[in-house]
């Protein structure tokens, strides 16, 4: 049982990095019907400027690991992921927004091949150690709580799990409460309209690609924290497990992308677990597979009529 | 009289909570030139799509030449003698003209895969006699000129004409015409009117027909069938429906009665 | 038309077998078979005659020049699914891993079982390709179907998926060496095979999508809906170009495996697969003869790029730069999509209207 429980965290925690990645999916598809292949090279370029601007950055808060330094480099990640995607978007796919969606989904291969390609030519294509942002420990659980004091839990996986719920919390204000969160989701319903109703659509795009690049780039800094060694390549796997969560949770859904980045991460954990470390790839794109196949529109998502 | 070719028994068809179509019946016997019209929104395409095959509807019962339609492919349908075409010209847009047609001839190939690749004398004989069908179509509908030009670049109406085209080539017993005189103006109605009646005619078809240009509609229709919000409200000829209070109504709305 | 070739045929042969004494009758169908069909016999003649002098020439062009038979046959195959049916595949190289692991296997365990005569191994080499592209096509089939509902994004994610996990099982197999690879095949393919399945290749897609009976594909890949409405079975069409291209690929696989003589899982990841597409792309999605061109092109690009990083007069950084084939890739794709998403030989790519 308290196996099963450590299964549970570790996955809880991997699965909060998912959800963040798969944020930034589902809400780019919302708003342009089109998966951004290159978005887990964004979280990678999040760690990677953790790892650049991290130690700097610690020093203006006092020698060694903070929080306040924490802060601020997730901040700083964000901030910068967030103009990244922005400068992506306006160079590669504003210019075809009107042709086919393979040639958008083709230029987005290309840019994430370009991303981690350079990334390898600029970095170094050897896993780079992330410098300690915050000092990692055990979290004392009281044993007065009986059998759960057993179990693992570390700063960082609180601070992972923590972090996560505050985004997505903020996440949600600005989708439901303000005016561009709005203009977001009139988007997503019908663009030609919310043109109609003078919403400026360029404007709209670009907020949302920076939004999901800065919660990418918070997922790269997390991740970091958890898992110090970082390479130029972190983002394929991460990337495409994640979108395979956002799949799972139904694309376009907010929600959903949260619920199947948790679910995905929980699966991980008890397959690798439990079953056979090897399997954790192939067992999570089978259930891409059989998500598509039985339910394509995903847990929490509405499909789309063709009229005919 | 013979039974009918194409019989729709109380169908309806329900999206969710929207009743798109409702208990709507509809008999039409072969060579029978009839109309289905009403506003916009009242369900005329879902009643194409429902015969067809596009969409199953979720209740009733829909028979041509004595056997259902409901639950087979649309592509099965289509090999029982139903062809249609489409509100929004839905032609095959990266081939030219004479290959839209000559794919709506795959269906009655009597040869398969092995023969299009060991290409013996059966492929050529067959592929040859297609070349003349198909030419013969184009020729009738005065297309033969462009049979190599891209179908994108030919004018809107004879776009409209060429999906009429392709869907002749299925040789079907029943033509399901969805607004084809929308975005042509009154000369072309006028010729579309005679071509309308002449494929009848030539072909020996039945056809149904969704329009909303009522003089192209009363002027070839033999019978009219009125659909508003998903339900039928009224039959009859073209006189009939003309002075038929309900069908005024749905139209034009009705008087506001001063109070 | 075909009057007047019956009867220069039937002089030409006359004054054939008057000068080397043939019965003619026995050549009395090559006058009136089809073209194309002419054509790949001519072909597969000329491959038999040169191949014995390109095994002669220096082995690095000969690397070069298989490579680029081996990738038009990958990128015709895939032409078919992605070009002409329109279903964006990312999962190419996933088949050709089937192929080539099959046929490796067979040879490995079989490879002597008729003698080690020359023949003997030739004709199970031949076999075990062929099986190889059978197993290939089975697991097309077994992609093509689940896959018939997604449409393009998701269709690729699958596509993607569906290869992960073809490297994944191959990983886990021991008897396929698992994460060690498999070597050990003997060198079997030479210039007649590889350009002889090229030939065929080109043959079969361009021939079958010629034809009536292969329009259906441009149909389901223009409209599905209106392809279905004019009775074409667009399932039979999607699973049929799948299982197709996963032949192709699978006889490419062997091809490869007993070329280079060693295959590794990860050789046949979506970076490979990625590479088939760009092929694709770069040829323009619906034209055979762009995609052969482009095979060769991207086959030559990297020797290229390998012999400017070499020369010592350029800068370091440019230098550098080539080593990196990638990077020039992934900027050539982008470049492409953004200039002229239509390749080389492809036709118009439509603007959405709005």
């Amino acid at each position: 049982m308290i196996e099963f429980l450590q299964q549970l965290i570790n996955g809880l925690s991997q699965g909060s990095i998912y959800a963040l990645i798969a944020l930034g999916y589902t809400m780019v598809f919302g708003v342009l019907r089109f998966i951004n292949f290159a978005h887990g090279d964004v979280y990678m370029l999040g760690a990677f400027v953790g790892f650049y601007l991290g130690p700097k950055t610690l020093k203006l808060f006092g020698d060694g690991p903070s929080w306040p330094g924490t802060i601020a480099v997730l901040a700083l990640a964000m901030v910068l992921c967030a103009v990244i995607g922005i400068v992506i978007e306006k160079l590669c796919y504003r210019p075809l927004r009107d042709r086919p969606k393979l040639t958008v989904l083709i230029t987005a291969i290309g840019v994430s091949l370009f991303l981690e390609n350079g990334g390898q030519f600029a970095f170094g294509a050897d896993p780079k150690s992330f410098p300690e942002i915050i000092t990692d420990q055990l979290i004392e659980i009281p044993p007065a709580w009986g059998r759960i004091s057993e179990l693992t839990v570390t700063i960082s996986q609180a601070l992972v799990i923590g972090a996560t719920l505050v985004l997505l919390f903020v996440l949600r204000y600005i989708v439901m409460k303000t005016r561009m969160g709005m203009a977001m989701r009139a988007l997503s319903f019908n663009p030609v309209a919310a043109q109609l109703m003078g919403i400026n659509i360029d404007v709209v795009i670009s907020f949302t690609f920076g939004l999901g690049s800065a919660l990418a780039g918070a997922a790269g800094i997390l991740t970091s924290i958890q898992q110090p060694s970082i390479d130029p390549l972190m983002g394929v796997n991460a990337g495409l497990k994640a979108f395979v969560a956002a799949v799972l949770g139904g694309i376009g859904n907010i929600p959903g992308a949260a619920l199947g980045g948790i679910l995905i991460g929980l699966t991980e954990a008890l397959v690798v677990g439990y079953v056979n470390p090897t399997y954790r790839d192939p067992i999570v794109f089978g259930v891409l597979i059989l998500v598509l196949l039985v339910k394509p529109t995903g847990l929490l998502g509405a499909g789309e009529r063709e009229k005919v | 009289m013979s039974a009918p070719l194409l019989q729709l028994d109380n169908v309806t068809m329900q999206f969710g909570g929207l009743k798109c179509v409702c208990e709507f019946s509809l008999s039409l016997a072969e060579g029978e030139l009839i109309g289905l019209i009403g506003p916009n929104g009242a369900g005329k395409t879902t009643v194409f799509n429902m015969i067809t095959g596009v969409y199953e509807p979720t209740a009733g019962k829909i028979s041509f030449a004595g056997k259902s339609v409901i639950g087979h492919r649309p592509y099965k349908i289509t090999a029982r003698g139903i062809a249609r075409t489409f509100q929004n010209i839905r032609l095959f847009g990266g081939l030219s003209v004479f290959d839209n047609v000559r794919t709506a001839c795959n269906m009655h190939l009597q040869h398969g895969i092995s023969h299009a690749l060991l290409r013996g004398p059966k492929f050529s004989a067959e592929e040859k006699a297609i070349d003349a069908t198909v030419m013969e179509l184009l020729e009738i509908f005065g297309l033969a000129a462009e049979r190599d030009q891209s179908c994108k670049s030919l004018p809107y109406g004879d776009q409209r004409r060429l999906e009429i085209v392709r869907a002749l080539a299925t040789r079907p017993k029943l033509l399901l015409l969805d607004e084809p005189a929308a975005g042509m103006n009154p000369t072309e109605k006028v010729e579309l009117m005679k071509l309308i009646r002449f494929t009848q005619e030539k072909f020996g078809l039945a056809v149904l027909l969704v329009e909303h240009d009522m003089k192209v509609v009363m002027g070839i229709c033999e019978r009219i069938n009125v659909l508003d919000y998903g339900r039928k409200i009224a039959e009859g000829t073209p006189a009939q429906i003309q002075a038929d209070p309900k069908v005024i109504a749905a139209y034009l709305g009705k008087e506001v009665d001063d109070a | 038309m075909r009057r007047v070739r019956l009867c220069i045929g039937c002089w030409m042969l006359d004054v054939g077998c008057w000068v080397f004494g043939f019965p003619c009758w026995m050549f009395s169908p090559l006058v009136i078979m089809d073209r194309s069909k002419l054509i790949l016999i001519a072909v597969l003649i000329a491959c038999g005659i040169a191949s014995p002098f390109a095994s002669g020439i220096n082995p690095y062009y000969y690397d070069i020049l298989l490579g680029i038979g081996i990738n038009i046959i990958l990128a015709a195959g895939l032409n078919l699914v992605n070009g002409y049916t329109g279903q964006f595949s990312l999962g190419h190289a996933g088949f050709m891993a089937v192929g080539a692991y099959s046929a490796s296997y067979l040879t490995l365990r079989f490879g002597y079982s008729f003698g080690a005569g020359q023949l003997a191994t030739t004709t199970i080499f031949v076999l075990a390709l062929l099986v190889g592209g059978a197993a290939a096509a089975l697991a097309g089939m077994l992609v093509g179907v689940p896959s018939l509902r997604l449409k393009g994004d998701y269709l690729a994610i699958v596509t993607l998926g569906f290869n992960e996990i073809i490297k994944g099982v191959i990983q886990n197999a021991e008897r396929l060496g698992a994460q060690r690879g498999l070597g050990g095949m003997v060198q079997h393919t030479n210039f007649f095979w590889t350009f002889a399945f090229a030939a065929v290749t080109v043959y079969v897609v361009v021939n079958l999508v010629g034809s009536t009976y292969g329009r259906g594909f441009l149909a389901v890949r223009d409209d599905e809906i209106a392809a279905e409405a004019m009775g074409i079975n667009t399932t039979k069409y999607k699973v049929l170009a799948f299982v197709l291209g996963a032949f192709f690929a699978g006889i490419a696989g062997g091809l490869y495996a007993h070329f280079k003589q060693f295959i590794h899982p990860e050789g046949f990841n979506f970076l490979r697969s990625v590479d088939i597409v760009v092929m694709v792309i770069l040829g323009g999605m619906g034209s055979t003869a762009g995609v052969c061109v482009a095979a060769a092109l991207l086959t030559i690009l990297p020797e290229v790029l390998r012999y400017v990083a070499r020369i010592e007069a350029l800068p370091e950084w440019l230098r550098q730069v080539a080593e990196n084939r990638m990077i020039l890739y992934s900027l050539l794709l982008i470049v492409l999509m953004l200039t002229r998403p239509q390749g080389l030989f492809g036709g118009v790519v439509p603007r959405r209207k709005t």
